[in-house]
């Protein structure tokens, strides 16, 4: 009872604070929708990095206005970040939310954005498809690749450049390793090549033995869209088996995460072709240019050797963040219409390239072919072989094409179909 | 802390004033307090902290009735909870194409009813073992339960849930309003809280106290004490799920996450921090978790910590908890409240000399 | 034996025809309507000693847990989080001394130590409190949680095992017989978790002697038996709890390298390998040594067949054994009934 009293009295002294940001008009308040907990906590630190730097070069002000950020911390389950997005939209008072960072965290706050129809949500780095691709919120803007667009690339690059013709495929079951898996079989299947036998392994399955002795022998190579813990599992195992074949990896087969992973297991990837959004050892200026932005930025011990894929993503919706508010001349009154209209338009020169939106808000921009290389230290590394400009939502094909392949699911993609130019 | 050896006071049973005379007078000041909440109150607090702070209450309510009344700690009423919010989100209208859109007055009943078979299933293989067993099994089974909707895609849609599952306009209210939310989930949390007090002196809630004070006894006057440990889990699923079913509408959406493991555990730390004796302990819990949990990183940040320490704030706590009160915070206040009681008579007594 | 025979002849007979069968199944070449309908036997060989071998480490993880439990009654639910401390700390031994074989001994005694405190410190303070104990285990595996990814972050750490362990070795079991020149194709299986299966069953084997054979076996038995009697008689008891619960959780410790080398370590893994040692023992009976190795057996042999011949369901059967142990047999298959 007392205690309940006692809860009022907080309630109304934290109340007020809140009203009190409300009013004043001079800032411009940035929430950071960010997973900080669990195995993304690394990831989702180098995002909050990456906002800092960006708001850095400008100083933390555009057209006369100080910018500030406050930053809500997620665990990637999707009820904890809408619970964080509302605290950052009622309780702090935010005018644009940047983030967040895994696929159905971003399929959540599409939904959740339609209830906030008068501010704008910038995703951070989540790549599910279905987020700007079936009902999209008119003011939720993505100017990352979705996942299905990270995997483009990769097919054409192995059918054309090694002549692997025939693979088998073993990818995550679930949404995100559907649909980087669509990305890749599309090219792959356009471009002549043959999936011989698809394996889907549920989440934090860690003991491969079976499948690995599943594999058939007559394949060129294995395509393999797991990430994090259970491919490294992967590779142990595969290493253990003496297995030999070759390896293509899907976008988190052979992200940073993998390939800075302690311990031998990462080596068996050595020689795989895998596509992301990004290359570490692009030469173009903008992304060496950027590199060197971030490592000056920080000192070693607080920072990533180089940006990560995540804060590459956090990177990118700033700086589209800050480009549209310069546009706008800082003007966010009548439900942020100019600043909209502004983000609609933008052309953005990012660090990986030039990135625009198509009618979904949803980006269209570089996919990069990188291959697994033994790095300096000992580590692995991987070595940039191709690019593939303006990979767009549809994947190169008709909006109509694109919507009969159906979403990503464990079945999607006809491969005889495409081969056969359906 | 064997529950056991702390009945609940059964005072009030022969009490013989009007209703509105026995509640004391801070309980008219809580309810005053919380009926007027929204005129002070800015909607944030109101939907996301005071409404999360129900709905986890009458979860962690329905492992207290289970805990306190019958002795068994069971880690499913998570999971029962979801069960009735997936319930809703398959049956009824959601983004997701495998739900069947069906309306409210078919989708609630049939919620609440799935929800209580599948605790009664659960609870029957569950008392199967007694005492401290009941905790590993229903653990196992919580695990089992997550691993499932996370696989399972033409039912449950698999690892991406539902999203987008409103609740209906009824009465042509938008129940996702803030302030009307705030008052269905106060509603909910009122009659489930007076439901167990009501049950509790009940012949069967004095049965079910009975059996686990003494099974054997129990058994040998006649009571049937599977049968009252099974129907305990079906009438605490019904405060579960009320609870389950307001989360999803709160949240809009249900996944696999939403039941996870950790989610499971939390409604026990809620309940125990809150204390497991009386009702109110987990609403006292949820609020306190509620709080840490949403401004985690303005209090991790006062103390110095990063935001991402917010589990081992949790964990610490707990653990002092059950290491220092194990009958939880209310237990603290009820000893204070003596250590005063008894300062003040000593007072007085010194004064009269 | 005879009298079983005798006893249930039926069943004696579905026994014999199982195992018949079983060893049909493993040792002979399999003829082509079985491989069109099965897959080929080497993938039935290999998910066979897939199984077998994550049962091993299954056996590993549950023994400690079983013991504790049914001489203290203490529901340790913490032991994951020792497994996970094990496997980490194996980790940076094996890469500072660059010995895998050098971390076992050394993980061994420093989480037996973490566990004698925890027993010392925590658990002793409430014994017979069996629910409070294990509120206390659930609050300490948060915090160790936390503390370990805190420490080594979100990232998965693999130990490297030895160079006589890597790679395939060859088993005397037929996997096919090339059809053109009819050479004989033997299995090729994992070397280090064969060795790791052995070390579980001398491990396994070396705790039934000991519990069976020797004065402080004895001693335990007692004391799961009835601990009260126990210490009326004069042993002194909380001796027996502090070195059978450091046992348990060396064991766990070790354990973890084990489950670092052959699959590995990362946030979460403590949870895993809490539940399935809690399978384990529930469906081989608590408190049973012997249980926990047949428990470990079925679980992990079914894991992996589900997982290769119905991958979709794969995780949930493993508690559909348990569920179905718990409806007909509630104590387990080799627990006593209480």
């Amino acid at each position: 009872m007392r205690k309940s009293l006692l809860s009022a009295v907080a309630v109304a002294a934290l109340m007020l604070p809140g009203t009190a940001f409300a009013q004043s008009g001079g800032t411009i308040k940035i929430g950071i929708l960010v997973a900080l907990e669990g195995a993304f906590a690394t990831g989702g630190a180098d995002g909050v990095r990456n906002v800092e730097l960006a708001l850095k070069q400008v100083n933390h002000t555009i057209a006369g206005k100080k910018i500030e950020t406050v930053v809500a911390p997620t665990d990637t389950k999707p009820d904890t970040t809408i619970r964080m997005a509302r605290k950052l939209i009622e309780q702090d008072k935010v005018d644009i939310i940047i983030g967040p960072l895994s696929g159905s965290e971003g399929i959540a706050m599409r939904d959740f954005a339609k209830t906030i129809p008068d501010k704008v949500v910038i995703n951070g780095i989540s790549g599910a498809l279905e987020t700007t691709w079936v009902d999209p919120a008119p003011n939720f803007y993505r100017f990352n690749l979705d996942g299905s667009q990270w995997g483009y690339g990769l097919g054409s690059y192995v059918v054309k450049t090694k002549g692997w013709k025939k693979v088998a495929t073993i990818a995550a079951d679930y949404s995100f390793g559907y649909t980087n898996f669509m990305g890749f079989a599309v090219d792959y299947c356009k471009s002549g090549g043959d999936i011989v036998q698809r394996f889907w392994q549920p989440l934090g399955q860690s003991d491969f033995g079976g499948i690995i002795a599943q594999l058939p022998d007559n394949v060129d190579a294995i395509y393999l869209g797991l990430g994090g813990t259970d491919a490294i599992n992967f590779l142990n195992q595969y290493q253990q088996a003496g297995e030999k074949t070759r390896l293509i990896g899907g976008t988190i087969m052979a992200d940073q995460t993998v390939l800075t992973a302690r311990g031998r297991a990462k080596d068996a990837l050595k020689g795989t072709p895998t596509s992301g959004p990004f290359a570490a050892d692009n030469k173009d200026p903008a992304w060496t240019s950027y590199v060197k932005l971030y490592q000056d930025g920080f000192p070693a011990a607080q920072r990533l050797p180089s940006p990560s894929l995540f804060g590459l993503g956090y990177y990118t919706a700033t700086l589209a963040a800050i480009k549209g508010l310069e546009a706008a001349g800082g003007d966010l009154s009548n439900g942020q219409a100019k600043f909209k209209a502004a983000l609609n338009k933008l052309e953005l020169a990012s660090p990986v390239g030039k990135i625009t939106l198509n009618e979904n808000r949803q980006a269209t921009g570089t996919v990069f072919v990188n291959e697994v290389v033994d790095g300096p230290d000992g580590n692995m590394t991987s070595k940039m072989v191709a690019k593939t400009e303006n990979v767009t939502q549809t994947l190169g094909m008709t909006t109509a094409q694109f919507k009969a392949l159906g979403l990503p699911s464990r079945d999607a993609v006809d491969c005889a179909k495409l081969r056969a130019g359906g | 802390m064997s529950v056991a050896d702390h009945a609940p006071r059964l005072d009030g049973l022969a009490d013989q004033r009007s209703w509105s005379a026995r509640i004391p007078l801070p309980w008219w000041i809580a309810a005053v307090v919380l009926l007027l909440l929204p005129i002070v109150a800015n909607n944030f607090w109101l939907f996301q902290v005071m409404g999360w702070t129900f709905i986890l209450g009458m979860i962690g309510l329905s492992l207290m009735f289970l805990a306190g009344y019958g002795g068994m700690v069971s880690l499913l009423q998570m999971t029962i909870a979801g069960m009735a919010g997936y319930m809703v989100a398959i049956l009824g209208p959601s983004g997701a194409a495998v739900s069947l859109g069906l309306s409210w007055w078919i989708v609630l009943p049939a919620a609440f009813l799935i929800a209580a078979a599948f605790a009664t299933i659960c609870g029957a293989l569950a008392v199967r073992t007694d005492g401290i067993y009941t905790i590993m099994i229903t653990l196992a089974i919580a695990a089992a339960f997550f691993y499932f909707t996370r696989q399972n895609y033409t039912i449950f849609n698999g690892y991406s849930g539902f999203n987008l599952v409103l609740p209906p306009k009824i009465f042509g209210v938008n129940w996702r309003d803030p302030v009307a939310f705030y008052y269905l989930a106060l509603a909910c949390a009122a009659l489930c809280y007076g439901a167990v007090v009501y049950l509790a002196r009940t012949p069967f809630g004095l049965a079910l106290q009975g059996v686990r004070d003494n099974p054997r006894r129990m058994a040998a006057l006649g009571f049937n004490v599977t049968a009252h440990r099974v129907a305990a889990y079906a009438l605490a699923s019904v405060f579960a799920s009320t609870g389950g079913i307001l989360l999803v509408w709160q949240n809009a959406q249900i996944a696999p996450g939403t039941i996870g493991i950790s989610a499971a555990i939390d409604v026990l730390v809620v309940a125990v921090v809150g204390g497991l004796r009386r009702p109110l302990g987990p609403f006292i819990g949820a609020f306190i978790y509620v709080i840490l949990q949403v401004f985690s990183t303005d209090i991790l940040g006062f103390f110095g910590f990063a935001a991402d320490r917010f589990k081992l704030i949790i964990g610490i706590g707990f653990l002092a908890v059950v290491l220092f009160s194990p009958d939880g915070v209310l237990a603290l206040w009820d000893r204070w409240r003596a250590r005063a009681a008894a300062q003040k008579a000593a007072a007085v007594t010194g004064g009269g000399t | 034996m005879d009298n079983f025979l005798t006893r249930y002849p039926l069943w004696s007979l579905i026994i014999i025809v199982l195992v018949a069968a079983f060893l049909w199944l493993v040792l002979a070449t399999w003829p082509a309507e079985l491989v069109a309908s099965w897959g080929r036997k080497q993938i039935f060989l290999n998910a066979l000693l897939g199984g077998i071998t994550l049962g091993a480490l299954y056996f590993l993880v549950a023994a400690g847990f079983t013991l504790i439990f049914g001489l203290m009654r203490i529901v340790n639910l913490a032991h994951g989080s020792l497994f996970m401390i094990g496997g980490y700390l194996g980790y940076e031994i094996a890469l500072a001394s660059g010995s895998w074989l050098l971390a076992f001994p050394i993980v061994f005694i420093v989480v037996a130590l973490i566990g004698l405190l925890m027993q010392r410190f925590i658990f002793s303070k409430m014994e017979g409190e069996e629910l409070r104990q294990t509120l206390v285990s659930i609050a300490l595996s948060i915090v160790f949680a936390d503390l370990m990814l805190w420490w080594w972050g979100g990232q998965s750490y693999s130990i490297l095992a030895p160079q006589f362990l890597q790679g395939p070795m060859q088993l005397p079991i037929v996997s096919n017989v090339n059809a053109s020149t009819g050479a004989i194709i033997w299995l090729r299986y994992p070397s280090v978790r064969i060795w790791i299966l052995i070390a579980a069953i001398v491990i396994g084997v070396a705790m039934w002697l000991v519990l069976n054979r020797t004065q402080l076996g004895m001693l335990i038995r007692a004391g799961v038996d009835d601990r009260e009697m126990l210490a009326a008689s004069g042993v002194r008891i909380q001796l027996l709890f502090l070195a059978v619960f450091g046992f348990g959780a060396g064991l766990a410790g070790v354990a973890g390298i084990i489950g670092g080398t052959i699959q590995s370590l990362s946030p979460g893994e403590d949870i895993r390998f809490l539940l399935s040692s809690l399978v384990v023992v529930i469906v081989g009976g608590m408190g049973s040594i012997v249980g926990a190795a047949l428990g470990a057996l079925i679980i992990g042999v079914a894991e992996q067949m589900g997982f290769v011949y119905a991958p979709t369901y794969s995780i949930v059967f493993t508690f559909l054994i348990m569920a179905a142990v718990l409806a007909f047999r509630p104590q387990g298959l080799l627990g006593a009934r209480r």
